[in-house]
């Protein structure tokens, strides 16, 4: 049979990526979305298995064992998550597709020169400039994601010792950055011109895997969504390279359209932190200079709180970050219960970079069974916030800053979620420490505000057996 | 009809590459903040085609005697399945979380 035919497999791999991805974009189709991925990349490994003809039988057990190997690991992994950890296994499977670009290039420039197999004109430019684009971009995403996997946690444990995740990134080391680059590019050019030698791509290697983690760490951790969502971008670009190594075209179209759909998709979050991704690439943000807390305000005690909370007609609930830290949302749910066995109306107020991932609040919440409809976005719950007796905000303090309404620092102008406008603010934080962006929040010392100071899971505990009490 | 060589095959893969990032530009427009994690994590998933990449080379490569190049290409693929697997499996947990509250109501 003409080996042509099973292109059209892969043709057909191909569209379903195409609708797959397409599908996702928009809430009621996104599961439909997800399955006609899954179902192209079946097609896709079924198609290559497919057409394979075994001269070595051992290479058949190899490839049997890796599919079982991987799978079983993925599938265990994404079985066993927690809600909450779901950014850092992105992140995780993020770099594990790097990796994977990365290592077939590898794998195909050893094979080349340890088997002197070597292309010449056209054929080795193409081969060489795709192998050295593909290590590039593959190595870098690697240890790019491991360290942006690394910041969204907070920290690395080494023996049993706790270390937190170090961002630094002064102006110059951009130009360091740039230089790596050169060096690559000249490596790549070298490596063209000696085709065997493959302390070329050695080189390229070690020099990639350096640049991504240059690249990732002067970026702090509230950027990581970005960072990551970029990365993203990049393992679809490093598989297309690695399309053009092995002349393929699923790889060429999957992996380009990846890329070119992550940078939108890196866009849009972009737009709704409103950062520029030039600002979030190469300009320390919040990293230094916070601003120093030098005004103090008394804390209120859950029962104070649960008397306010009696008999109040409307509350918005604003979760944050902290929310996630101290997996509370299912006290916060229990709390919005007794509220509304009391009538009163209860709102969630979600800001579109709440947490440490988009849509972070939307799925820890729906973990907690919070139906889907009291979830309101930022714009829609701003519009109601003045009729509303009570705001809770739970770990939030960025997203709820009044400072991002003025014109100075490094929030201004980032939308926010106008808390303040309601009658009684109630803040559940551990301090009055300022948030991700350095600035100190005027909300907490106004008079309305009620400061629950502590743990987001242990304060919303006492509060809901406060409400009890009464 | 002349036979598709070298230069040829080149221009017509370039073609799909240029052609698939703009289809990828405009695939993507406007995304509910809620749908960016599935998004993002669905994407990735599917950027572990390179699984395809790493069968077809574990396939044609001798696994000793250097059996180096070989290994390189068992880990791509043991990563790459990880990936592809992990990547659907785990977007599909969060978009179940996500979709299935609000049919329920």
């Amino acid at each position: 049979m003409d080996k042509a035919i099973w292109d059209i497999g892969y043709l057909i791999a191909s569209i379903l990526f195409i609708l797959g991805l397409k599908k996702l974009g928009h809430p009621r189709t996104a599961p439909t979305g997800n399955l006609y991925g899954a179902m192209g990349m079946l097609v896709a490994i079924i198609v290559t298995i497919a057409q394979m003809e075994f001269k070595v039988i051992d290479n058949f057990i190899l490839i049997g064992a890796g599919l079982a190997i991987g799978g079983l690991i993925g599938y265990v992994m994404a079985a066993r998550v927690q809600m909450t950890g779901i950014p850092e296994m992105v992140a995780l499977f993020n770099g594990f597709g790097g990796a994977a670009s990365a290592l077939v290039a590898a794998s195909e420039v050893f094979r080349r020169i340890n088997q002197n197999d070597l292309p010449e004109n056209l054929d080795l430019y193409v081969a060489w400039i795709a192998i050295g684009l593909s290590t590039l971009v593959g190595w870098m995403t690697l240890t790019g994601s491991l360290l942006a996997m690394m910041k969204l946690k907070g920290g690395v444990e080494i023996f049993g010792k706790w270390y937190r995740t170090p961002t630094w990134g002064p102006v110059w080391l951009n130009y360091v950055k740039g230089l790596f680059l050169i060096g690559i590019v000249g490596l790549i050019y070298m490596s063209i011109e000696e085709p065997g030698n493959q302390d070329y791509v050695i080189g390229i290697i070690v020099l990639s895997c350096i640049l991504g983690i240059l690249f990732v760490l002067p970026i702090g951790g509230a950027d990581m969504p970005v960072v990551v969502s970029l990365l993203n971008s990049l393992s679809g670009i490093a598989a297309a390279f690695t399309g053009f190594i092995i002349g393929n075209n699923v790889l060429i179209i999957a992996g380009s359209m990846v890329g070119a759909a992550g940078l939108i998709l890196t866009n849009i979050m972009c737009k709704a932190m409103n950062r520029q991704l030039i600002d979030v690439l190469f300009k320390s943000f919040g990293g230094s200079d916070k601003q120093q807390v030098t005004r103090t305000k008394i804390g209120s005690d859950p029962d104070e709180v649960a008397m306010i909370c009696d008999g109040i007609s409307k509350c918005v609930i604003v979760p944050g970050y902290g929310m996630a830290v101290s997996q509370c949302q299912h006290q916060v749910r229990e709390f919005a219960d007794i509220l509304e066995a009391n009538g009163c109306e209860v709102k969630y107020g979600i800001h579109p970079v709440a947490g440490r991932m988009p849509g972070h609040m939307n799925v820890l919440l729906a973990e907690a069974n919070v139906p889907y409809e009291k979830l309101i976005e930022m714009d829609d719950i701003n519009s109601e916030i003045g009729e509303c007796d009570v705001a809770l905000v739970v770990g939030a303090n960025d997203t709820v800053n009044p400072a991002a309404r003025s014109d100075k620092g490094p929030l201004a102008g980032m939308p926010i979620i106008n808390v303040d406008k309601a009658r009684v603010v109630v803040m559940v934080k551990r301090s009055l420490s300022v948030g991700y962006a350095g600035v100190d929040n005027d909300l907490f010392y106004e008079d309305n505000t009620m400061m629950l100071f502590g743990d987001g899971k242990k304060m919303m505990t006492e509060l809901i057996s406060s409400m009890k009490e009464l | 009809m002349e036979p598709i060589t070298g230069g040829s095959i080149l221009i017509v893969l370039i073609t799909v590459f240029v052609l698939a990032i703009f289809l990828g530009f405009e695939l993507i427009t406007k995304v509910p903040p809620t749908l960016h994690t599935p998004l993002m994590s669905g994407a990735n998933a599917i950027s572990g085609i390179t699984v395809v990449g790493a069968l077809i080379l574990l396939q044609d490569t001798p696994y000793t005697n250097p059996g180096f190049a070989a290994w390189l290409a068992f880990a791509a693929l043991v990563l790459a399945t990880i990936n592809v697997v992990g990547g659907f499996a785990v977007t599909n947990r969060m978009l179940n979380m996500i979709a299935g509250k609000r049919g329920r109501k």
